[in-house]
């Protein structure tokens, strides 16, 4: 069917995207920057509205990935540059040094003998790995990365030496790898704005201030504390917790736009916290609660199943009190024109999505102010790459993405 | 399949803690041709190893007993010869441990009840999965794709000319598939032809253009894949995907086509605005729809409906009936950004009017956000939050309008010339079937009132889902959406059914099972025509003759199996997955005597969550109670009821089922599979009953992928449970 389709990024958005492309026939070459596939869905416990575990999805996915030989999977890999036009692009691909080779059959001897950590950024900070490590409990590919930065003095040596199958190769080298394809889907996907942008709002300051995706990850039973939600500063379960509505989002400062999901994840974390603690308390400061659709059915369930107080307002101001680590949260209600104060436990900032590509340099790729790629035909944008979405909307937009992608080649 | 070469791996600590001559040996008892043990099977020299001795050896089946079916995948993987695999690693020497009072790993030399170390059980385990997998592979078939008799149509039909059809339709075209567009009204374009202008459906979503559906009719009605009917109906679908006969009615004639695949996208009807009196419709006649508005906006008669006069002031209620228990209970997603639209018109047509929009929740989701800034920085443009609290006829024509809970703190009254009812959208399959199936199930997509009517998936995953194979939903028919939403929609709904094509064509099953060649083969002279395999299939897959046998459609089948578990005859079968096969695998393993005191525990475990969910637990090296033997179903459908005959007469002690979680939520990626299997348990429960065995000796569990210490808890909690019955007294019989 033509040249291969490059799909750029491995999230939900790009898997969808490569195996829907390939089981139409086309020939698919799909890249993730990560060591693994599964994107920002793999960091979380459950998805809105069904309270499903992303990992159930992903595994579907993958087992269409491992018996479609039309698929071509490189982790660790990056576009550099895309020359060229529609039905014959060249594209320039960096592939990191993963320092661990295919022969790794993640028997995790490696992961026994090492002593050097890393700070987790699966877990956003909150845990440590060995220098050594298994990305994910699901990972795809199912093999180690080696981060050499992270290597305490003589682990080198017994890894090597704790590895049978000589999948260590410390002097791997950077690659660079020339594609020649017919069209390109960007579904590099999204990260999590930047907090401590937020001065406001006490992140990296105060101790409890955590963001939405570190909340994620500390639900999940896979996450830093095995499920339980804690404050950092402590490590006890919060009675109340207070969540910051568009923390970074609508706002011209940050983001302008709409971050889309983050109403909807506030009310599933206000569920996580009611099935850990059912007299725990949330409370909920926002603009505007958006659940639109069916989601509106889960606001219901959210409402009737959390101890939620609603307020319409925006955060002025987060403090701490220094001898509890407690933190005052500061608002105006705009309904009574009141002001409010609250004491809560933990807070947790509904901070918006940010293009991956917001300040990324790739010759050949149009890239609007907000980091939003530019679709032009043979450059095909989907997912939160796109516009901000939620999962089952970019899973429409990759598998149209898969569509577009293909009648390009068609044609050659 | 006859010639079976078994490929033992020591590697990964399956050499450490298992006999492996005693593996070899149990292999070669079972039957199979040669047994070659060798370190690290997965890497190069091994996988080289394996093809070497397949050629040499003239094999036509291998047994990797290495580590699990869902790693080393492409490894594992060899041009014609059948491979079964068999999960040592993660199934064997990683998830089964001995543990000391305090949890603590034991060696497994220890004795675990008295003269019975922990090695010997590890080991019994081990070479039942041998002996299991030389079995399966013994009677395995090899698989061949489906050809129907008939020549395939590759004809996609399209039902709805809206935004979302037309851009099916045109879409499926430029990748060179032939359309069929149906259209029931006398023109296309759907509500999008009927508005004055819409915000713009690329970025940067700040402004009003025209509608986008008139350039989509001129490419479509100029495109020569696209055979267009306007003022038209589908009045019959019957068939299967491929061979779809469709019956289109136009006028008086009707016309019969064969067709491929489906994109469903008939739209949406508004929200019956009788309903909303209380909000003065019907009552007061300046209280309209925004339907109404619209075509009121089109004509450029922004004019009182009570006398004519210009209108100066227009006040949008949102959420009109809708997000309302009494009406739609859910958000139409595009009222928001319609009333915006609407109030610029207000100002565009008299810049001295003022509009004013009264919401609950302004939803401009993500980008959308940029309209809402144009219209917010509108000073003409009110916006509140707030709850209308009455609607009255004011004087001089005019409507007055109570509000309360408004940002302002306070009620406030407004006087208007004009009300508008930002009324919701519903699906036309919400009150009709659309599609007129002549499939036994039904002439519609089945329980869409878990959707509140729209044709909707269930699966986050995978939105194209829907319970009839071949048709997939696009557009405000699918979900509730925006224009822009629509058109990406469109696009998904138009890959999915070439896709399908595709499938059809190369003779393997779509979405999930994408990989699969096999398909469900009947026996029907044993057949009794007891109906279940086609009132229960998940996907209508089955018709029925006068007689009540089954009719297969095997491109609608989606190979859950389903089908196969509810056959009381077990006639129905795949190549490579037959009651046979199950049987012969429980046979072929060992059980202990009489009074062993060791119990042999069975598990059927549905391979999409729970298998994964095992090997999570050998990863995280958690323990598994080794009594369990193994066997990986593609869904607990597809676990048929002599399984458990043949497991209870071996002498297995108990069976588990471990499948998908059901319920409103299912996540049963077959729909029905673990509800189907939780209900068969009551015959179970009666069979085991009349045999004065304890019904709780077979359970079933829902498991999610991630709960991996809930999925230990419940196997060991099984465990239990079973001492306390003490052993099956059939064992040995």
């Amino acid at each position: 069917m033509g040249k291969p389709i490059l799909v750029v990024g491995g999230g939900i958005s790009g898997v969808t995207a490569a195996v829907e492309a390939a089981e139409v026939g086309a020939e698919v070459v799909l890249i993730e920057k990560q060591p693994t596939l599964g994107g920002r869905v793999a960091q979380l416990r459950y998805y809105f509205p069904k309270l499903c575990p992303p990992t159930c999805g992903l595994e579907i996915n993958y087992r269409r990935i491992k018996s479609n030989p039309r698929i071509k999977v490189y982790t660790m890999a990056e576009v550099l540059e895309v020359n060229g036009a529609p039905g014959n692009y060249n594209v320039k691909i960096k592939i990191a040094p993963r320092y661990v080779n295919d022969n790794c059959t993640a028997c995790g001897e490696c992961e026994k003998v090492c002593e050097g950590e890393r700070i987790s950024d699966f877990d956003f900070g909150l845990s440590k790995t060995k220098a050594i490590y298994l990305p994910h409990p699901v990972a795809f590919p199912m093999k180690y990365v080696l981060d050499k930065d992270a290597l305490a003095p003589g682990d080198l040596e017994r890894i090597m030496a704790a590895c049978k199958y000589n999948a260590i190769e410390p002097e791997m080298k950077e690659q660079i790898l020339e594609l020649e394809v017919g069209s390109i889907i960007w579904a590099t996907g999204w990260k999590p704005y930047d907090a401590t942008k937020l001065d406001n709002l006490g992140y990296g300051k105060y101790a409890n201030v955590i963001t939405n995706m570190q909340m994620e990850r500390m639900a999940s039973p896979w996450g830093p504390t095995q499920g339980k939600i804690v404050r950092p500063s402590d490590n006890q379960p919060p009675k109340k917790v207070a969540f910051v509505q568009c923390a970074g989002s609508r706002d011209e400062n940050h983001l302008p736009f709409c971050s889309y999901i983050c109403c909807l994840a506030s009310l599933k974390h206000s569920l996580y916290l009611a099935e850990q603690d059912p007299e725990a308390e949330s409370y909920i400061f926002y603009i505007d609660l958006r659940t639109p659709g069916r989601y509106e059915k889960f606001l219901k369930k959210a409402e009737a199943e959390a101890k939620i107080n609603f307020i319409k307002g925006k955060v002025a101001k987060i403090e701490e009190d220094p001898e509890t680590n407690d933190l005052i949260v500061t608002a105006e209600d705009t309904l009574s024109g009141k002001k409010i104060s609250q004491k809560v436990d933990l807070v947790v900032l509904a901070l918006g999505m940010q293009p991956s590509l917001a300040s990324a340099e790739i010759k050949g790729i149009k890239i609007d102010q907000n980091g939003f790629v530019v679709e032009e035909e043979g450059m095909i944008s989907c997912g939160c790459a796109k516009m901000p979405l939620d999962v089952m909307t970019s899973n429409e937009t990759a598998t149209g993405a898969a569509l577009k992608a293909i009648q390009i080649i068609k044609r050659g | 399949m006859e010639k079976i070469g078994v490929f033992i791996c020591s590697s990964c600590n399956i050499g450490d803690r298992l006999e492996l001559a005693d593996l070899e040996n149990a292999a070669k008892d079972q039957g199979a041709a040669v047994v070659y043990t060798k370190e690290f099977l997965c890497s190069k020299e091994g996988k080289a190893f394996i093809e070497e001795k397949i050629a040499q050896d003239g094999l036509d089946a291998v047994s990797i007993c290495a580590c699990s079916q869902r790693v080393n995948y492409e490894v594992f993987s060899f041009d014609q010869v059948a491979v079964d695999r068999v999960s040592l690693r993660e199934g064997v020497v990683w998830s089964r441990f001995l543990l000391g009072e305090n949890g603590e790993i034991l060696e497994d030399t220890a004795e675990y009840v008295s003269g019975v170390t922990f090695k010997d059980e590890l080991m019994a385990l081990a070479k039942d999965y041998v002996r299991m997998s030389v079995a399966k592979l013994q009677t395995y078939k090899k698989p061949e794709p489906f050809k129907p008799e008939e020549e395939i149509s590759k004809v996609i039909l399209v039902i709805g000319g809206g935004v979302a059809g037309l851009t099916a339709a045109l879409e499926a075209a430029k990748a060179g598939y032939e359309v069929v567009l149906v259209e029931k009204e006398k023109e296309l374009g759907g509500f999008v032809a009927k508005m004055k202008a819409h915000c713009e459906v690329n970025p940067p979503f700040q402004k009003l253009v025209p509608p986008v559906v008139k350039d989509l009719i001129a490419q479509v009605e100029a495109n020569d894949k696209i055979k267009v009917y306007k003022g038209a109906v589908v009045t019959n679908i019957a068939g299967a995907p491929g061979l779809f006969q469709v019956k289109i009615k136009q006028g008086g004639k009707e016309e019969e086509i064969k067709i491929g695949s489906i994109v469903l996208a008939a739209g949406f009807k508004p929200y019956d605005a009788s309903k909303l009196a209380d909000l003065g419709y019907g009552v007061i006649p300046s209280v309209v729809t925004n339907v109404k508005f619209e075509e009121m906006a089109k004509n450029g008669a922004l004019v009182r409906p009570s006398d004519g006069a210009p209108v100066k002031s227009v006040l949008f209620i949102q959420c009109a009936g809708q997000r309302d228990e009494n009406h739609l209970p859910y958000c139409s997603g595009f009222c928001c950004l319609a009333s915006l639209k609407q109030a610029q018109y207000v100002r565009e047509a008299d810049p001295e009017a003022k509009a004013f929009i009264v919401y609950d929740h302004m939803r401009t989701m993500g980008i959308f956000e940029n309209f809402y800034k144009t219209l917010q920085n509108d000073p003409g443009v009110f916006l509140t939050k707030g709850k209308v609290v009455s609607i009255t006829e004011g004087e001089n024509g005019k409507v007055k309008v109570l509000v309360d809970e408004t940002l302002l703190g306070e009620k406030i009254e407004v006087e208007v010339d004009l009300v508008v009812l930002a009324t919701g959208m519903v699906p036309v399959t919400a009150e009709e079937s659309v599609l007129n199936l002549e499939y036994r199930q039904g002439p519609g997509l089945p329980e869409l009132e878990l959707f509140y009517g729209y044709a909707d998936s269930n699966f986050i995953c995978f939105p194209y889902e829907t319970r009839r194979t071949g048709i997939y939903a696009a557009g405000a028919i699918h979900q509730p959406m925006t224009i822009q939403q629509a058109i990406e929609d469109a696009k998904g709904a138009a890959l999915k059914a070439i896709q399908c094509l595709v499938a059809i064509e190369e003779g393997h099953a779509v979405h999930p099972r994408t990989w699969d060649y096999a398909y469900p083969e009947w026996d029907l002279k044993m057949c009794t025509q007891c109906k279940r395999c086609t009132e229960e299939c998940p996907f209508g897959a089955l018709n029925e003759d006068e007689k009540g046998n089954p009719l297969t459609n095997i491109t609608r089948c989606r190979r859950c199996g389903t089908c196969f578990g509810a056959c009381p005859q077990r006639i129905i079968n795949f190549k490579d997955y037959s009651i046979d096969m199950v049987s012969t695998m429980i046979k072929a393993t060992e059980m202990p005597e009489q009074g062993y005191e060791q119990y042999r525990l069975m598990a059927f475990v549905c391979e999409n969550d729970a298998l994964p969910a095992l090997d999570m637990v050998a990863y995280n090296k958690k323990p598994l109670p080794v009594a369990f033997r193994i066997i990986p179903v593609r869904c607990l459908g597809a676990v048929n009821v002599a399984f458990i005959k043949d497991s209870m007469s071996k002498g297995y002690d108990g069976i588990l089922l471990l499948g998908c979680k059901y319920g409103e939520n299912y996540q049963c990626h077959f729909i029905k599979g673990s509800e189907l299997a939780n209900r068969r348990m009551e015959n179970v429960a009666e069979t085991l009953q009349q045999l004065a065995l304890e019904s709780e000796r077979v359970t079933i569990h829902t498991v999610a992928i991630d709960e991996v210490d809930l999925v230990v808890e419940k196997m060991q909690k099984f465990t239990e449970e079973i001492k306390g019955f003490g052993e099956n007294p059939f064992k040995g019989w």
